[in-house]
């Protein structure tokens, strides 16, 4: 377990953002919270800085596709303190419309091919990325193929159509 | 095909070479394409791309009922797929909030520091062979042959294991295995010691590696490596010791951890690394003998395949055999991050559970792809010689790279 409580680590977020950002809760004791695009960079460097916290390790970046939800597109930040020993996770909900979110390449320079993925996969564009392309992808894609209308399959293909098989 | 990006512009005169390094390179031990702009023998800039071998497993996964990932994890890391599979079991395992007997634990943990040995020779290995040593090689992969007949033998598979289940193992280790494993933990350590022998204190191979492509611990953390690579930079982050899952706070080991992050300390943290494996399979062998012999699984039916032979047989598990088959088990809705110690760092399943038959969204956090993208920046200005073993030394796998 960590060195610090996660009640310690919110009560140090709450102190600085306020209600700028609001706990989802802690499932399997792992701190989640929620705040706006305006906000992330702030907090991320927060969190990266402040002497007691010291989230210096980024430990991945992506997303997640809700159609239903009125911001479908979450990013989902997940942080760990080495020195303390206790990781957090950040999200960050995106209007469909609009999918701009501030890049964390300032911050840290693992997050260039992690946003690029998420870029690849959801489309969220990361405002002043320093070469945000397709990764894994081919650089002709227009779709972005983790999100939920992608269909699995081409919807084209003929070869699994039944009366190949007799049916 | 316009939308392909222009590589290099900083070139007008064009007084510099652009060199293809792959996709397919016999030296670069998988599909690697590096892109580099040579000023003779020396790399100015260089561009990774990779995708290759990209076969959307986070798309089939949202398709899929959880025990049919299991397959699509092997496929990651290939080099030790059983590490991969155990980190996907003990990710469902704690969204259904599932604990393991200990002889399960002790099992598991055997086979992951197995497949961490495995991976390494591969690994330390091949990485002699790029700077001109084949013997080492031979010699080291005869004993990951060993690994495999091991696995073979609890599981009837070598390379993508499947090994495992949710919930436990689908058959007990039989004596064969134990005797086999045994067996390899007597004849293994004099090859290490030999394999050290040959090179850490061979001049040709010091020349080689010391002092190429050294990282910072700064460096290496704001790149979010993990693994062997940080712990040779210096950072002794270790998720077996940080994060014990799979009882490995019943062990006694220690993380080895290098000075400057250069080939060579990578090199010799990996050999210390399979040292300490070799250690804490032994204790797991002495600690697995006070269990009872019987227990390889828990006693889970809603998540645990009953046999075959039960399922013909025996009403209640025919219904639970159709309800995993067919995703009908219930499970909490809620985000799970379950991280393992891979070979090559951190392994992390990020699994959003909406109580359907298939995860909502799975995320690999894989370490190979987060450790290599530091590989193109840190070439620059050096030697292409020196970018091969620098490649071979950050142990990148295709399938855990491009997913």
């Amino acid at each position: 377990m960590g060195k610090i409580t996660n009640q310690e680590v919110l009560d140090k977020i709450a102190a600085k953002f306020n209600e700028q950002v609001t706990v989802i809760g802690e499932p399997h004791s792992l701190l989640t919270v929620e705040t706006g695009r305006d906000q992330i960079i702030d907090l991320l460097a927060f969190l990266k800085n402040d002497a007691t916290l010291q989230f210096i390790f980024l430990t991945d970046i992506t997303a997640i596709h809700y159609p239903e939800q009125e911001k479908p597109i979450g990013v989902i930040y997940h942080l760990h303190s080495l020195v303390n020993n206790v990781r957090i996770r950040v999200k960050v909900f995106l209007h469909d419309a609009d999918v701009h979110i501030p890049t964390a390449t300032v911050l840290w320079d693992g997050a260039n091919w992690m946003e690029r993925e998420t870029y690849d996969f959801f489309g969220v564009v990361f405002d002043g990325h320093p070469d945000l392309r397709r990764i894994l992808n081919v650089d002709d894609m227009t779709a972005f193929p983790m999100r939920k209308e992608f269909p699995l399959e081409d919807p084209n293909r003929v070869d699994k159509k039944d009366y190949f098989f007799g049916r | 095909m316009q939308n392909h990006p222009v590589f290099f512009d900083n070139d007008p005169q064009g007084e510099l070479s652009t060199l293809n390094l792959g996709p397919t390179h016999p030296a670069t031990h998988g599909v690697f394409q590096n892109v580099l702009q040579m000023d003779g023998e020396r790399i100015v800039s260089g561009v990774s791309t990779i995708g290759y071998i990209h076969r959307a497993f986070e798309k089939i996964a949202e398709h899929r009922p959880f025990y049919q990932i299991t397959p699509l994890t092997d496929r990651l890391n290939y080099c030790s797929s059983p590490i991969n599979n155990m980190g996907w079991h003990m990710t469902v395992e704690k969204l259904a909030g599932i604990t393991m007997p200990k002889r399960v634990d002790y099992m598991r943990v055997i086979i992951m520091e197995l497949a961490r040995i495995a991976d390494h020779i591969i690994c330390n290995g091949v990485l002699g062979v790029d700077t001109g040593a084949f013997t080492g090689f031979l010699y080291m992969m005869e004993y990951r042959e060993e690994i495999y007949e091991i696995y073979e033998e609890i599981c009837g598979s070598r390379l993508t294991t499947n090994i495992g289940r949710i919930g436990g193992f689908e058959r007990n280790f039989n004596t064969i295995a134990f005797n086999k494993i045994r067996k390899f933990l007597k004849e293994f350590p004099p090859v290490l010691k030999e394999f050290e022998n040959l090179f850490n204190r061979n001049r040709i191979f010091i020349d080689r590696t010391k002092g190429v492509a050294p990282v910072t611990a700064e460096t290496a953390l704001s790149y979010s490596w993990s693994g062997p690579l940080l712990r040779a930079a210096g950072i002794d982050y270790d998720v077996r010791a940080m994060e014990p899952y799979s009882s490995y706070e019943d062990f006694d080991f220690e993380i080895p951890v290098g000075e400057n992050g250069d080939v060579y300390s990578r090199f010799l943290v990996r050999n210390e690394e399979m040292k300490q494996s070799l250690r804490i399979i032994e204790q797991a062998l002495t600690k697995i003998e006070k269990e009872p012999a019987d227990i390889f699984h828990a006693d889970v039916p809603e998540f645990y395949l009953p046999p075959k032979e039960e399922v013909y047989n025996n009403m209640e598990a025919l219904i639970y055999h159709f309800k995993i088959v067919m995703g009908e088990v219930e499970t909490p809705v809620t985000d799970v991050y379950h991280a393992v110690e891979g070979a090559n760092g951190e392994l992390g399943f990020y699994l959003v559970n909406d109580g359907g038959r298939s995860p909502y969204r799975l995320h690999f956090r894989r370490p190979s792809f987060i450790n290599y993208q530091m590989y193109a920046p840190m070439s620059q200005g050096m030697l292409l010689s020196d970018a091969i073993i620098n490649m071979s030394s950050l142990n990148v796998i295709a399938g855990e790279l491009d997913a």
